[in-house]
């Protein structure tokens, strides 16, 4: 899952950034409200993370601006403010989730899941195609009750593809996916991860789809 | 006296009495003259009867003053009771000096020797006031008098009727005087009253249009002192929560730091994980630092103790407090004395101000130079203030932002977030406590912030 935050202080952002990559996120991290703007204008993320206080205005100024134009992706506010009428202002402002800081990353993590998942219109955690299921916060995948161990990579990968069954991802989506702006993306990661997920759920669990991208097999 | 019913009352009472005291004077004065003058009057009238009735014979001495002393006018005051009867007594004597006649109540012994007019004598013990007039053709002398005792026992008798009802009215006066002023004073006690049943948050104004007239200015200076309690509370408050609310950020940083430190294998990550710890918590003790100062300056308000302080020797000396943060930052500093004059720049002011509001700007030099720079400290000193210039080669404060970086917690909108946004309040809020002014200033790659003192 791609996520954005938007933070100033340079040491949370980092382990923000650290932390969430280690749960199974690719994050971008912006430190004003412009920069955020620009974020959300040029790229699509799954989930955003806005800090209240800014050197340059408020997160609440970026949430009411992505709701006037319909952007409806989930928005998780951190604050240092944690009274309630801040809080219900935050959430009536358009966001999803609201946690005050300081934070547990594992439930910044679960959170995070949390509004992605109804966003998407789920209420399991646990995201299922045919046999397999994947468990987002252990970050593994299991077949009859025997799980199987993936890498980072490997779980973006799948969890991408699971979120969307049928659905066609192209390389560059997938791409998206894995790579924050600053990391450079080699060129053959996702062909690679493809193979190796093949080989550990089954050569038929994902199907290319020349010229378009790659899907979960919908046929047996 | 610290009571103001007591006050009053004694006041009053005092006053009271006094002037009751005087009226008591003046009357007795005013009634001895006129008693002086009537009594004076009658004695002469007396005199001068019994000496016209015997001159032609037509009547006895004797039956003549009986009849002088009868006729008399009344005393002025004369009472029911029969102490002020036959109180004149009458002698006629020849000019050869024997007794012709007396009435009843004279004595034996002359009442005066002298001849015409007013005399006082003493016989036996007795004073007398007495009036002699000599009558030729019969060769006597006619004495009148009446007993001064008598007239005192008169005179004593008037002011004794006054002041009398004015010992036994005195207590019931005290009594009237005593509630009176209680309910004169009754508005103080329900002000008090609403003060006292006050918690310690309500401060709002004492409504003082219901006061009386004398209270309010009492009134206006105890809503003057609610607003300012209240205005350094809310400060206080607000401040507090602020504070709580910043340090909660570098807080977060350090929670999730050690969460990735702890759960990572991989060294790189830990180390580096580690590392932003050790250097949020140097950041974060800084902010608490600047906290604490921005208390200390707030505190300092009214209690400054001004000393001869030598700004380029200060200057120095907090230099070198700063070693470690110039190490960490590899910035040199550099001191500067701009006229080369041999005579030090001495202020006259508050060492602990002056040092935090120096200390400040320096720091704020120091953090935003780039590696390698030299930071340079400016001492100079005109006839109307010492001056102290720090310039550094960091990006300095953009125009826009100039107006707002000494807000509290403001940290600029182009902020490179490290700075707690302290740093430049507390120069700000000791400046205005030194009577300073704080400027800044491009030249070249130089930023210069300018602190100058008046002397």
């Amino acid at each position: 899952m791609r996520l954005l935050v938007l933070e100033d202080d340079e040491i949370l952002l980092d382990g923000l950034k650290v932390g969430l990559q280690m749960c199974g996120f690719t994050v971008d991290a912006v430190t004003s409200v412009a920069d955020a703007d620009a974020a959300i204008e040029a790229d699509r993320f799954d989930a955003i993370i806005l800090d209240l206080m800014l050197p340059d205005g408020s997160g609440l100024d970026v949430l009411s601006r992505m709701r006037r134009s319909g952007d409806r992706t989930p928005v998780l506010l951190l604050t240092a403010k944690d009274e309630v009428a801040d809080r219900i202002t935050g959430l009536d402002s358009g966001a999803d989730d609201y946690l005050g800081k300081p934070f547990d990353l594992d439930e910044v993590a679960a959170r995070l899941r949390a509004i992605v998942r109804r966003g998407h219109g789920r209420a399991a955690g646990l995201l299922e195609w045919k046999d397999v299921s994947l468990d987002p916060a252990r970050m593994s995948a299991s077949r009859d009750e025997i799980t199987i161990s993936l890498s980072r990579r490997e779980f973006v990968i799948l969890q991408a593809l699971m979120e969307t069954p049928g659905v066609i991802l192209s390389r560059s989506n997938l791409e998206e996916k894995l790579y924050g702006w600053q990391e450079e993306i080699e060129s053959n990661t996702v062909e690679v991860h493809i193979h190796k997920l093949r080989s550990k759920l089954g050569a038929s669990f994902i199907e290319t789809v020349r010229g378009a991208g790659y899907r979960l097999r919908t046929s047996q | 006296m610290n009571s103001i019913r007591i006050r009053l009352f004694v006041i009053l009472l005092a006053t009271t009495g006094a002037v009751w005291l005087l009226a008591a004077a003046w009357i007795y004065a005013s009634t001895q003259a006129e008693v002086e003058r009537v009594l004076d009057a009658r004695l002469m009238e007396a005199a001068r009867m019994v000496s016209s009735l015997i001159t032609d014979h037509r009547i006895e001495p004797s039956a003549a003053v009986d009849a002088a002393i009868a006729n008399a006018p009344p005393p002025p005051f004369k009472q029911a009771d029969g102490s002020y009867s036959r109180q004149l007594s009458c002698q006629i004597w020849s000019l050869q000096g024997s007794l012709v006649s007396r009435s009843e109540s004279a004595p034996e012994t002359s009442l005066a020797s002298h001849t015409d007019g007013f005399e006082e004598t003493e016989i036996d013990g007795e004073r007398w006031r007495v009036y002699a007039v000599v009558n030729p053709t019969l060769g006597v002398r006619v004495l009148v008098g009446d007993s001064l005792e008598i007239r005192d026992r008169l005179i004593g008798d008037v002011i004794k009727g006054l002041l009398v009802p004015g010992i036994v009215i005195l207590p019931v006066l005290a009594v009237l005087i005593w509630v009176s002023v209680g309910r004169g004073l009754a508005p103080l006690t329900r002000i008090a009253e609403g003060l006292a049943g006050r918690s310690a948050s309500e401060l709002h104004p004492i409504d003082d249009g219901t006061v009386p007239r004398e209270v309010r200015p009492v009134i206006r200076a105890l809503n003057s002192l609610f607003g300012r309690v209240a205005e350094a509370r809310d400060r206080e408050q607000s401040f507090t929560a602020y504070a709580a609310h910043e340090l909660k950020t570098p807080l977060a940083g350090l929670k999730t730091q050690a969460q990735i430190a702890l759960r990572t294998d991989d060294s790189t990550i830990q180390r580096e994980a580690l590392s932003r710890i050790s250097t949020s918590v140097d950041r974060t003790s800084r902010m608490v630092r600047q906290l604490i100062d921005l208390a200390a300056v707030d505190a300092s308000q009214g209690a400054a103790k001004d000393e001869p302080v030598d700004v380029a020797v200060l200057v120095g000396e907090i230099a070198s407090e700063l070693e470690t943060q110039l190490a960490a930052n590899e910035v040199h500093v550099a001191m500067e004395h701009a006229d080369r004059t041999p005579q030090p720049a001495v202020l006259e002011a508050d060492r602990i101000l002056l040092r935090l509001a120096i200390r400040n700007l320096l720091e704020n030099a120091i953090q935003h130079s780039p590696k390698g720079a030299v930071v340079r400290c400016r001492v100079s000193e005109s006839q109307s203030e010492v001056v102290v210039e720090i310039l550094d080669q960091g990006p300095g404060i953009p125009v826009a932002d100039e107006a707002r970086v000494t807000e509290r917690f403001f940290r600029g909108s182009k902020a490179s977030g490290h700075g707690s946004g302290l740093g430049l309040s507390i120069v700000q809020m000791a400046l205005d406590r030194l009577g300073g002014n704080l400027t800044f200033e491009r030249g070249g790659t130089w930023f210069v912030a300018r602190a100058s003192f008046p002397i």
